[in-house]
């Protein structure tokens, strides 16, 4: 099977009923991604594709042949944290840590979402033309990562500040989709 | 999970051809339910048609409707700006459905297939009829919290877990099949069935066939319309209760037109039928609301843990055509 992975060609030989979890995991070492409920449940898995957030334990590896995933490893660049990342650390948005990369990704993916005006449940105005970002829409929008430590407060701080600073036209990349604009 | 082969198809009829004549094969979607059913081996496919690269526009049609393609993402159709502008109540029901990562995976025609998350349904080790045929439902005397009140059968109390088959349920819409003896149409409302004594038989798609397209038809008035969920948690839950309601008042503050369907509460999503007829022609408030939402459930019956659904219902019901109404109930 063939994949981009952090702006990397792999090509890696795997069993087909192989998740794309357990193929970042098993078969390519990247265990930045966390196994967590394995069902869906909990969001620990969140990896992007092709810059939108899924759930890598409910993905089968054979289906994304050929697509570019991003995983927490490919957020930094040379040593130097992503600026989501950064605030995290700032803001106390982990505990333990075992969420926090599926935390990340799946923001970056949301704050393409946001750019995209793509709605939430809460947004009140389905036909606005760009969404409000407020803690109700950050806290639905992220509903899908739990968090067993109950940083949620942080994780929420950073994510806004992070969301603040980028200014609306310009979402947090990863390192490597920096590298490639 | 059990083995199987993968094949990708690139069109509706090459999906049908490669699952032809297999009645272990299965076409995939997002994979977003099958994947965690055959890891359960709930789901033992022996070959996976991959649909995903199947049509997935999303095309307004001449007559006002609309046209989604089944490979369409859950997300996109919530997106869409037809779809949030005149099917509101579809986009909240979607957007009230799983998390932001099951909907970027999950398709059109997978969220319309997807299986009951009845817990006993789930577990090899527990008695499902659904499951196995006969073997009985450790369900009705279990935990049945989520279960159903209307239209369940001693076989089963499954409920479909949708939140979007709600509001195609209320628009009317029709799905498009294709299959082994060639493209059928059918009613959403149709197309699911009760459980009766063969609740493992769960829509009337015949073997083989495959969801191309959800077409809706016109509905200028449900622009006025929405979608409210009752869970156990704010966000990420499945369903206790959920309406999805469309409403038309005249001047005179009459109900000229009502769409109606409840979610979470039978083993298909459920047209509001009587609660409409009761509605139509009724003055819009409170009082009319309730007598609808009565005459709705008055068939309804509850299990152990899921008899306060019933009241709950109702109320939900009275709140959301309140809320449609202007009286933020």
């Amino acid at each position: 099977m063939n994949f981009t992975i952090n702006g990397q060609s792999v090509e890696v030989e795997a069993d087909i009923r192989s998740s794309l979890l357990d193929l970042l995991r098993n078969s390519l070492g990247f265990t930045g991604t966390k196994k967590g409920c394995d069902q869906g449940a909990c969001g620990a898995c969140t990896v992007l594709v092709d810059g939108e957030r899924i759930n890598s334990c409910l993905a089968l590896a054979v289906q994304y042949q050929g697509r570019s995933i991003t995983t927490v490893e490919g957020l930094g660049s040379d040593g130097a944290l992503h600026p989501l990342q950064q605030a995290f650390v700032e803001h106390d948005g982990f505990q333990c840590g075992y969420c926090t990369p599926g935390q990340l990704c799946s923001a970056i993916g949301m704050a393409r979402e946001i750019e995209r005006n793509v709605p939430s449940v809460v947004t009140a105005d389905l036909t606005a033309a760009s969404v409000t970002v407020d803690e109700t829409e950050l806290r639905e929008r992220m509903s899908g990562n739990l968090c067993r430590c109950g940083a949620y407060n942080g994780i929420i701080e950073a994510i806004s500040e992070t969301l603040a600073e980028t200014s609306a036209s310009q979402t947090p990349a990863s390192s490597h989709e920096r590298a490639r604009a | 999970m059990n083995p199987f082969t993968y094949e990708r198809a690139s069109d509706a009829s090459a999906a049908i051809e490669l699952a032809k004549g297999n009645a272990a094969a299965r076409y995939l979607g997002g994979g977003t339910n099958l994947v965690d059913l055959m890891r359960e081996t709930v789901e033992r496919p022996d070959m996976l048609v991959d649909v995903t690269g199947l049509p997935r526009g999303i095309e307004p049609r001449a007559d006002g409707g609309l046209l989604i393609g089944a490979a369409a993402t859950n997300t996109a159709l919530a997106a869409d700006s037809h779809v949030r502008r005149h099917y509101p109540l579809l986009a909240r029901a979607i957007l009230a459905g799983a998390s932001a990562q099951i909907r970027n995976m999950a398709t059109v025609g997978g969220n319309i297939l997807q299986r009951t998350r009845c817990r006993y349904f789930y577990d090899n080790a527990a008695a499902c009829n659904k499951r196995q045929p006969g073997a009985g439902c450790d369900a009705r005397d279990g935990f049945n919290r989520y279960h159903a009140i209307l239209g369940a059968s001693p076989a089963c109390v499954a409920t479909h877990p949708s939140d979007m088959c709600v509001a195609l349920a209320a628009l009317d819409a029709t799905v498009h099949l294709d299959g082994p003896t060639g493209p059928r149409s059918i009613a959403l409302a149709e197309l699911h069935r009760l459980p009766g004594d063969r609740p493992d038989i769960e829509t009337e798609l015949k073997p083989g066939e495959l969801i191309t397209a959800v077409e809706l038809p016109p509905l200028p008035f449900a622009r006025r319309s929405t979608y409210r969920k009752v869970r156990d948690r704010a966000s990420y839950a499945f369903a206790l209760v959920s309406v999805a309601a469309a409403l038309d008042i005249d001047d005179g503050g009459v109900v000229r037109n009502v769409r109606l369907a409840l979610g979470g509460v039978a083993h298909k999503p459920w047209r509001a039928s009587a609660a409409e007829a009761a509605l139509k022609g009724r003055p819009a408030n409170a009082e009319s609301f309730r007598a609808a939402a009565e005459a709705e459930l008055a068939a309804a019956t509850g299990l152990r843990d899921n008899a306060f659904k019933i009241e709950l219902a109702k109320r939900t019901i009275v709140a959301v055509l309140g809320e449609l109404t202007g009286d933020d109930a």
